[in-house]
């Protein structure tokens, strides 16, 4: 698919036509900001911004911690108070690192439900959303691995717990979990390594980053319609489109403000809300936590986990056809990750010609029900498993298996789509029209 | 798979009793500290009133041993006299000092002393190490109100105890409603008039709770008050630069929107 015919970067001066026969630096950064974008986005299009802050956020403070940090299972947990107490703005830093990671999760989830809802994912953006799941995998990682590092109880416990996962695996698990580990247990090999990723990996998502804008820069955006900018020439395209800077980089910065607002109101004031104050005692492998729970951000991926136990005639069936080499914990496993891989499937499993949720009667449905599963999942998640909660994770998970691999290929043959706009021109015209006066323009 | 659908579908209309029962369990009351909420700030009397209490009743078993002499100083905290955090350093045990490796008084250079008694926690994160309040079932709705209750644990532990002791293995427990299991092996440590306030402030049991578990809450959380102010700072400029983007976007867009609205 060809690009947005747009106006290309033409140097003026001697100066930059030398530089841009050499090096095309500035028509990269030209054509990047000066990219047509759709002129209907609308608000759930800002968190693409958010998300590209909170990297370099993360980066930031992350180098400036590092300095003060010492990986070693003796001098973690303290270095961490010496940050807090000794060093100058260190409570800042620490703070903004430690709810970072929540903002971070946060956006990302409304971006990846965006996209599901508009059907972003669709041909021919399939290479932007799986770069997307790599980011979102590798966020996972760094996020898990940095949770570490502070040395708490709940940091040394979910290491265990987590990095025990891989032990589940038949035959080579309990080597992989040694040669994970560097070592039998948890103990300075794994926290020195887990540092050494925890730097690593974030750069490796820079790049990544790139990749994807890359990616949807070629395609161009998807929009609230679905409905492709027209690109026959470029007059036709300009009248769908805007370049993205000015109109949406200013646009995007004011949502960016307001989101800052809220995340800086809770660092500034309840910056251990999100956390769980067993990390606050130093990890001691001699005693376990009462109720070891991973940070809220992997909750619902950690309730799928516990669903699958030995009493549900699913696994029960699985254990006895594998002749016992999938049993009930590595069947949580599979399931786990089997709950991001029909994600990251989502483009060849939806089957429907319309792409945005918008025109979809039934499918509209079953995402925002999703969306409660979504929910309730992350909720159940942080509960013990007793009593009521384990049927709750059952039927949140299955029906996460369920919007993936039956709703989304047997809507696209069943339900009768809306009729979509010809044009983006023409939704964002209706939209203009029909927009509250207050929020539109000055009365002429 | 369809009846355990049956049962979840009965559990979840009948709200299972084990649940609510699993959350009253410990009981912590909510107590009106002044740090507490966007605007709360230490009281520095009560902060050195808490450091008399932790000096004469708890250090004898418990350390703090993150916490710097010198922060008793800091303003924001309890914000002692420089020469009387020398004197209140001096007055701990001896540290034995890194370079020469021989014992010396401590100066507020140092920490303070980690725990005498092995069993005894350390106390310097201890209210940020408890939590008070939780649920309504597991929503986290009853902390974002009343605040992550820490310090309220302390509180509802040191008048928790019922009076019941039981020996077991040699060991005695006291049985006390705020602590999980309900059975603590450290005796009730505070009661009325236990401790004579240097300023005369009134010396209940309810009272010394509150000023020692306000002084722990600084302790683990000595920057809260520049903390708050950062906040007030970026809440206040986030909130201007927000309304300056809001109004350039609309006069950036207004044009767009005029020819969308003429077509």
């Amino acid at each position: 698919m060809a690009g947005i015919p747009h106006d290309h970067y033409e140097p003026k001066s001697g100066a930059a036509k030398w530089l841009h026969s050499r090096l095309p630096i500035v028509g990269l950064a030209y054509d990047t900001l000066m990219l047509p974008t759709p002129k209907n986005l609308n608000w759930m299009w800002i968190w693409g911004i958010v998300l590209t802050f909170c990297l370099a956020m993360m980066i930031v403070t992350g180098i400036t911690l590092a300095m003060h940090y010492t990986p070693h299972v003796d001098q973690a947990f303290a270095s961490v108070e010496h940050i807090t107490r000794d060093v100058n703005g260190g409570h800042m830093l620490r703070y903004l690192h430690q709810n970072g990671a929540s903002l971070f999760f946060v956006a990302v989830y409304l971006h990846i439900f965006r996209s599901l809802y508009y059907g972003s994912y669709k041909a021919p953006r399939e290479v932007t959303w799986i770069i997307g799941m790599l980011i979102y995998l590798a966020m996972m990682a760094t996020a898990f691995m940095g949770y570490v590092l502070p040395w708490g109880q709940m940091s040394f416990w979910g290491a265990t717990v987590i990095t025990g996962l891989f032990g589940a695996i038949p035959f080579i698990g309990p080597d992989i979990q040694t040669w994970l580990l560097g070592g039998p247990a948890v103990d300075n090999a794994t926290l020195n390594r887990f540092f050494s990723l925890h730097y690593l990996l974030p750069f490796v998502i820079a790049a990544l980053v790139a990749i994807h804008i890359w990616a949807f820069h070629t395609t161009g955006n998807n929009n609230p319609t679905g409905v492709e900018v027209r690109r026959a020439s470029k007059a036709e395209a300009e009248k769908d489109t805007l370049p993205f800077w000015p109109y949406f980089v200013i646009k995007d910065l004011f949502a960016l403000a307001l989101v800052l607002l809220v995340f800086f109101a809770i660092v500034g004031f309840m910056p251990n809300y999100l956390g769980h104050p067993d990390n606050y005692i130093e990890a001691n492998p001699l005693s376990t936590p009462a109720h070891i729970v991973p940070e809220w951000y992997f909750l619902p991926f950690y309730a799928i986990l516990r669903a699958f136990t030995a009493d549900v005639w699913v696994v029960m069936l699985v254990d006895w056809a594998s002749f016992g080499i999938i049993d009930a914990k590595f069947f949580g496993v599979l399931a786990m990750f089997g709950s991001i891989a029909v994600m990251a499937m989502a483009p060849w499993l939806d089957t429907s010609s319309v792409r945005s949720g918008r025109y979809r009667p039934m499918f509209k449905w079953y995402f925002w029900l999703l969306a409660v599963d979504f929910v309730v999942l992350t909720w159940v998640g942080a509960m013990p498993t007793e009593g009521i909660y384990p049927y709750i994770s059952l039927i949140g998970s299955a029906y996460w298996f369920a919007y993936f691999l039956i709703i989304l290929p047997l809507l696209g043959v069943i339900e009768k789509p809306l009729a979509t706009p010809a044009t983006i021109e023409e939704d964002f015209n209706a939209y203009v029209a029909h927009e509250p006066r207050g929020l539109s323009q000055p009365a002429e | 798979m369809l009846k355990r659908f049956a049962i979840a579908t009965a559990t979840i209309l009948s709200l299972s009793g084990a649940a609510l029962a699993a959350e009253s369990e410990a009981y912590v009351g909510d107590v009106k500290f002044s740090f507490e909420g966007p605007f709360g700030t230490y009281d520095q009397f009560q902060l050195q009133r808490g450091l008399q209490v932790f000096t004469e009743v708890c250090s004898a078993c418990h350390g703090m041993k993150f916490v710097p002499i010198r922060t008793l100083a800091d303003s924001g905290g309890p914000a002692l006299p420089e020469d009387q955090v020398r004197a209140y350093a001096a007055s701990l045990s001896d540290i034995t000092d890194a370079e020469t490796g021989e014992d010396r008084p401590r100066t507020p250079g140092d920490h303070f002393p980690a725990s005498g008694l092995e069993t005894a926690p350390d106390l310097s994160l201890m209210t940020k190490a408890r939590a008070g309040f939780h649920g309504p079932y597991g929503t986290g709705i009853n902390q974002f109100v009343k605040g992550m209750g820490g310090p309220e644990y302390i509180v509802a532990l040191l008048n928790g105890y019922t009076g019941e002791e039981k020996e077991e293995a040699g060991s005695f427990f006291y049985e006390n409603t705020a602590f999980p299991g309900g059975w603590i092996a450290m005796a009730p440590p505070v009661s009325d008039q236990l401790v004579e306030y240097a300023d005369g402030h009134d010396n209940s049991q309810q009272n010394i709770s509150e000023d020692v578990a306000a002084f722990l809450m600084w302790a683990a959380e000595p920057k809260m008050m520049a903390r708050k102010q950062s906040g007030f700072v970026a809440v206040i400029f986030l909130s201007v630069l927000a309304v300056l983007l809001y109004l350039t976007n609309k006069q950036l867009w207004a044009p767009i929107k005029r020819r969308a609205k003429n077509t």
